[in-house]
């Protein structure tokens, strides 16, 4: 027994958040506002995502909470315990055995299945933010559809770089009508936000909820003469062998060697176990 | 004088779980979920869950037809106040013909399309004979009883504004939001 009311939020916090996350999935992409809360942790922490999970979280869930793949970092490993105290829910670090979870800039390797929840930690929920800072004119470009300037970034990275050098990030067109920033998860990841799972994005500094209910068309701008490209380092995991997954680059010693390894630890302890 | 409904004995668990089945129903259209309500007059348990999970005091609800006996009791348990007219409702319940047509309701603005209403419809059977849909939530394509396929496409037709429909029978409870295109045929 907890002396917490149930995952921590009063309950007319959470039915706030829930008629926000209705609206979401109801406008996949679009970013609905809501009253974000102080939460026991710092913003950039994940309060955005801490807070949409906490109002769709059951006793029954088991929770798993990764941190650009990883089971194991500070960020990850606080907010598994934050909710095994305050909601009594069970946690995991396998992806097949969770029913909600909590990602901050991964998506994990493991196919997700129709009957899981992911939540993402979002910083800047605004694709359009870095190229037109006020609040009131982004939200006129996505009432009116115009998101040229977005494209011209794209290209002024061709012109530049002659590739679209977005490595992280990467805007997409949800439904075919909004553009959408899917967190700073890898462009690797892009292709598999279309999936069987629902996907919540909560992001509590910048109060804004937005989500793609399964199967929703998820496509990555690009170029017809520069197509986009799910991109990752080439080379294979020096644990376990993979060649398929997202790799991080690590120092290895002093010498400044240099090896891959999955950035998804629960499926590179699988692939070995 | 009667005595009210009882509402949530343990509120924060089961408002949970109603939520997420709200929120498999919204993210997946023509899919019923089977849910455990209360018994309150004039409601469907699956209805009263709703209002129960989702209403509070910052929330005007249209009570419609049968669904006006439960006024007291929404307003004892949820404080939401009395819509005075379908333009000023964030949520009505009732049947479809209760309900009346969509056009005053509110439908979002360009610039925010989230300030829409959300509809409880009370149906008479929810079943998989119907239009065929596709959209957002939906694989290929699935087919579902709907109240009014011409209103409802219209109001697909104002995408991304539009109203969202909560569809209830009994203990059952599906959804239809905007996004859902409604073939013409059958």
């Amino acid at each position: 027994m907890s002396d917490y009311n149930f995952a921590y939020l009063d309950e007319p916090t959470k039915k706030m958040i829930r008629r926000a996350i209705l609206k979401g999935l109801a406008v996949p992409g679009y970013q609905v506002p809501f009253a974000s809360r102080e939460m026991p942790m710092p913003y950039g922490w994940g309060t955005g995502g801490v807070q949409v999970t906490a109002a769709c979280l059951t006793p029954e869930d088991t929770l798993k909470v990764i941190d650009q793949g990883s089971d194991d970092t500070t960020n990850a490993v606080s907010i598994r315990s934050f909710f095994a105290k305050v909601a009594g829910v069970a946690t995991t670090t396998r992806t097949a055995e969770a029913s909600v979870i909590q990602t901050r800039h991964r998506i994990p390797e493991t196919p997700l299945r129709s009957d899981q929840v992911l939540v993402y930690q979002v910083p800047i929920p605004e694709p359009l933010r870095f190229l037109e800072p006020r609040e009131t004119e982004t939200r006129r470009m996505h009432a009116l559809e115009e998101y040229g300037l977005m494209h011209v970034k794209l290209y002024e990275d061709i012109a530049r770089h002659g590739a679209i050098a977005t490595s992280y990030a990467y805007p997409a067109l949800v439904n075919g009508r909004h553009v959408f920033d899917p967190s700073p998860i890898p462009r690797f990841d892009n292709p598999r936000l279309e999936s069987p799972a629902i996907q919540l994005f909560g992001a509590g500094r910048e109060q804004r909820i937005y989500a793609l209910p399964p199967f929703t068309s998820v496509q990555s701008l690009d170029f017809d003469d520069h197509p986009f490209e799910a991109s990752k380092a080439d080379g294979a995991c020096a644990l376990c062998g993979a060649t398929h997954t997202y790799l991080d680059e690590i120092v290895a010693d002093d010498q400044g060697t240099r090896r891959f390894q999955c950035s998804d630890t629960d499926y590179c302890m699988e692939r070995r176990a | 004088m009667n005595a009210l409904a009882a509402g949530f004995a343990n509120p924060p668990q089961e408002s949970a779980r109603a939520f997420r089945a709200a929120m498999q129903a919204m993210a997946c259209p023509g899919t019923i979920q089977n849910i455990t309500g209360p018994e309150v007059p004039g409601l469907s348990p699956a209805a009263a869950l709703l209002l129960l999970t989702l209403t509070d005091g910052t929330t005007p609800v249209l009570l419609t037809g049968d669904a006006a006996q439960s006024q007291d009791w929404l307003t004892f348990h949820t404080g939401a106040p009395k819509a005075g007219s379908a333009a000023e409702a964030a949520f009505a319940v009732g049947r479809w013909d209760d309900l009346g047509p969509l056009n005053p309701y509110p439908v979002g603005t360009p610039d925010y399309p989230d300030r829409s209403a959300t509809l409880i419809v009370e149906m008479a059977e929810i079943s998989g004979d119907g239009p065929r849909l596709t959209g957002p939530g939906i694989e290929t394509e699935v087919q579902m009883s709907l109240p009014d396929a011409d209103a409802l496409r219209l109001n697909a037709a104002l995408y991304p504004l539009g109203v969202d429909l909560f569809l209830t029978c009994g203990s059952r409870l599906a959804a239809l939001p905007r996004s859902t295109r409604i073939a013409e045929d059958g």
